[in-house]
């Protein structure tokens, strides 16, 4: 079937266009900053009125990688060769930013907080996400004393803003020498996502019917294989979303993550406002380190894109 | 290949009782069709056969083991539903294999290929093997679901009104496919539904269930002429069977609509007993010289046959004639029935006096 489309609804295709165009321009508006401030020299992050056209710099990152003392003469051509290129870069880097020349340059904190984050929220939302979904497999599936309650009483979790709790939680930590390890943080994040993946995910297998594991009970499967295969398939779609969000909540998390850790298990939101520092803020430094902060998020929902935007396309046989 | 027999079995859900004290002989080889309304506990006692109930109190017995404590898999059943029968996200040959793969088979690649082509062939999806299911047609679909209930060889298939979902020609087509399969595997069949031309019509044996009880166990022609009690009598049969109340009077039947004297060939009761008279549609006679009247309310021309609609005082009574009798709405016409085919029910409780 030919489309016939008429002028005005080519005009009113048009005028979409442009209205998401903009629309979408608002939304990456305060992403364009972060990352244009990123790549600025020091001294032009905050004229007024701000600047657009500039030399990219890579000094930002080589700041937020490198830490700097001027306690020892800079390295001598011995010391240089001698160094393994991951030093040797940051030497380079150095000499531009440190222009006397005579600091020593060592690698920031930055990496390892970094890394510190990657492992807290990794870990705590597949403990979320997998406890999740059995749960809510059970409550969907089985018959459970009091159901109702206790799903409020998961739901309740949440009702608390949980600074509230932040200072007991932290005197319970240091009792136990949980505080700054990552142990203590992945625990906090996957109590904490645990009530929404469980309700998430319960809606998400309330929608796979039922039938289906049956078939596979009748045909020879155990209820957890019966799990396994047919309903974890099926629920990918949920899960995928589930993990998303306990992600970005675990991720972003900043004020358990600034009590409960200082040094050893701390994470980078509270790692980068720390670098402001004292004296004039360096804001190329905080936004290089907050654009790299945003990558792993964009490319963990990059990752499920499909998923999240196939939609639900439940049932071989539609009602 | 085995038969099956549940003994006293009570299933309860929550306040609300299932089934109540159920007792069920289905001998092996038996095309068994259990009858009955939403909500009449057909599909509750299919899943305790299945093992996907467990029962509150009773017995399952398969092969004259007590099976009651096993779980779907050890019962080694095959079920086919209405829908959300087929694993979605696999193609056809992957929803065949799918209970072949299981532990409890163990068997090899080329023998599940081997079986999976066997049965493709003899239900004609081998075209469609490597399709998704999701891009499968109605009665595709439920080809293939009875595909992978005959590839695993059970012992018994459990169908729940697998024809239910698909169009009137498509039905026809598999009702005849589905006896066909039974005579050909000679397995035993447990089939639900709610519709009595499905269940007259394939049926060796038809099980009539009202409100979680069994009312009546027999043959079609059983279940048809002679039904326990006024329930059955009016389950199966289109229209459904007429019933007049009256009251026996010197060995004829006085009706209390129109107060019509109408002959009876058995008595059951005394001078002036109360009597519920079954008639099928067919046993009425519109012959110019009956000894009732009713006036024409509806004709149906279903070809062969008209149903009419008599409507006398009130009372709506069923005929089916020969589509040459010429019958106009509002025309008044005389009819009388087959004494011998009456039924008499026990007005009280719906009983065939018949019987007993």
């Amino acid at each position: 079937m030919a489309a016939v489309r008429t002028s005005g609804e080519r005009t009113t295709n048009r005028l979409a266009i442009v209205l998401v165009l903009i629309i979408t321009m608002i939304f990456l508006a305060p992403i364009y900053w972060i990352a244009s401030t990123a790549f600025k020299p020091r001294n032009l992050a905050t004229t007024i009125p701000p600047t657009v056209i500039f030399t990219p710099e890579i000094s930002p990152f080589v700041k937020l990688f490198t830490k700097r003392s001027q306690l020892r003469a800079a390295p001598t051509p011995e010391e240089y060769e001698a160094a393994p290129w991951w030093e040797r870069l940051v030497f380079d880097g150095g000499e531009k930013v440190v222009r006397s020349g005579r600091g020593e340059v060592q690698l920031s904190g930055y990496p390892s907080r970094f890394m510190n984050s990657l492992i807290v929220a990794i870990t705590s939302t597949v403990l979320a996400v997998g406890m999740g979904t059995f749960t809510a497999y059970g409550f969907s599936r089985f018959k459970v004393k009091g159901e109702q309650d206790l799903l409020f009483f998961i739901l309740s979790t949440r009702m608390l803003p949980p600074v509230v709790v932040a200072i007991p939680m932290f005197l319970m930590y240091r009792a136990v020498g949980l505080n700054d390890t990552h142990l203590g943080l992945i625990i906090l994040y996957t109590a904490f996502n645990l009530s929404f993946a469980v309700w998430l995910m319960k809606g998400f297998i309330d929608e796979i019917p039922k039938e289906y594991e049956e078939a596979a009970l009748v045909d020879g499967y155990t209820r957890m294989q019966a799990f396994f295969k047919i309903v974890i398939p099926e629920a990918a779609t949920g899960i995928a979303a589930t993990a998303v969000f306990c992600f970005i909540t675990a991720w972003n998390e900043y004020a358990f993550a600034l009590i409960m850790t200082n040094r050893r298990a701390q994470t980078a939101p509270p790692f980068i406002p720390s670098q402001v520092g004292s004296g004039l803020p360096d804001w190329t430094v905080i936004a290089s380190g907050t654009l790299l902060f945003l990558l792993p998020v964009a490319i963990f929902t990059f990752l499920l894109r499909n998923h999240l935007l196939r939609g639900m396309s439940f049932g071989a046989i539609r009602k | 290949m085995a038969d099956i027999a549940l003994q006293g079995v009570t299933k309860k859900f929550g306040a609300n009782i299932a089934l109540r004290d159920l007792d069920l002989d289905i001998k092996d080889g038996e095309f068994f069709v259990l009858l009955g309304q939403t909500g009449a506990g057909k599909t509750t006692t299919l899943r305790v056969i299945a093992g996907l109930e467990k029962p509150n109190s009773g017995k399952v017995i398969l092969d004259g083991q007590d099976a009651t404590n096993w779980n779907a898999a050890e019962r080694d059943v095959a079920l086919v539903l209405q829908q959300y029968s087929l694993y979605p996200r696999l193609t056809v040959r992957g929803n065949l294999e799918f209970p072949l793969k299981s532990r409890t088979h163990n068997l090899t690649a080329a023998e599940i290929k081997d079986r999976v082509d066997r049965v493709a062939e003899t239900l004609q999806i081998t075209r469609l093997l490597d399709r998704k299911v999701e891009r499968l047609s109605g009665g595709e679909m439920q080809r293939v679901s009875i595909g992978r209930a005959i590839v695993r060889k059970p012992r018994v298939f459990l169908m729940d009104e697998p024809l239910s979902a698909l169009d009137a020609t498509l039905r026809d087509v598999l009702r005849v496919e589905l006896k066909k399969l039974h005579s050909e595997l000679g397995a035993t069949f447990v089939f639900v539904t709610h519709d009595q031309v499905e269940a007259m019509s394939m049926g060796d044996k038809i099980g009539v269930l009202n409100k979680g009880r069994l009312v009546q166990v027999g043959t079609p022609s059983e279940i048809y002429a002679k039904p326990i009690n006024t329930f059955v009598a009016r389950s199966v049969g289109t229209p459904p069977m007429n019933l007049l109340d009256g009251t026996l009077r010197a060995g004829t039947a006085v009706l209390d609509a129109g107060g019509f004297t109408l002959p009876v060939t058995r008595i059951h009761g005394a001078d002036g007993a109360r009597i519920r008279f079954g008639i099928r549609p067919e046993n009425m006679v519109l012959d110019g010289n009956g000894p009732a009247s009713g006036r024409v309310f509806d004709v149906e021309n279903h070809g062969v046959i008209k149903i009419l609609t008599l409507d006398v005082n009130g009372t709506h009574l069923h005929a089916t004639v020969s589509a040459q009798t010429k019958v106009q709405i509002d025309e008044v016409v005389p009819f009388g029935w087959r004494s011998e085919k009456v039924l008499s029910f026990d007005p009280t409780n719906g009983r065939n006096l018949d019987l007993d």
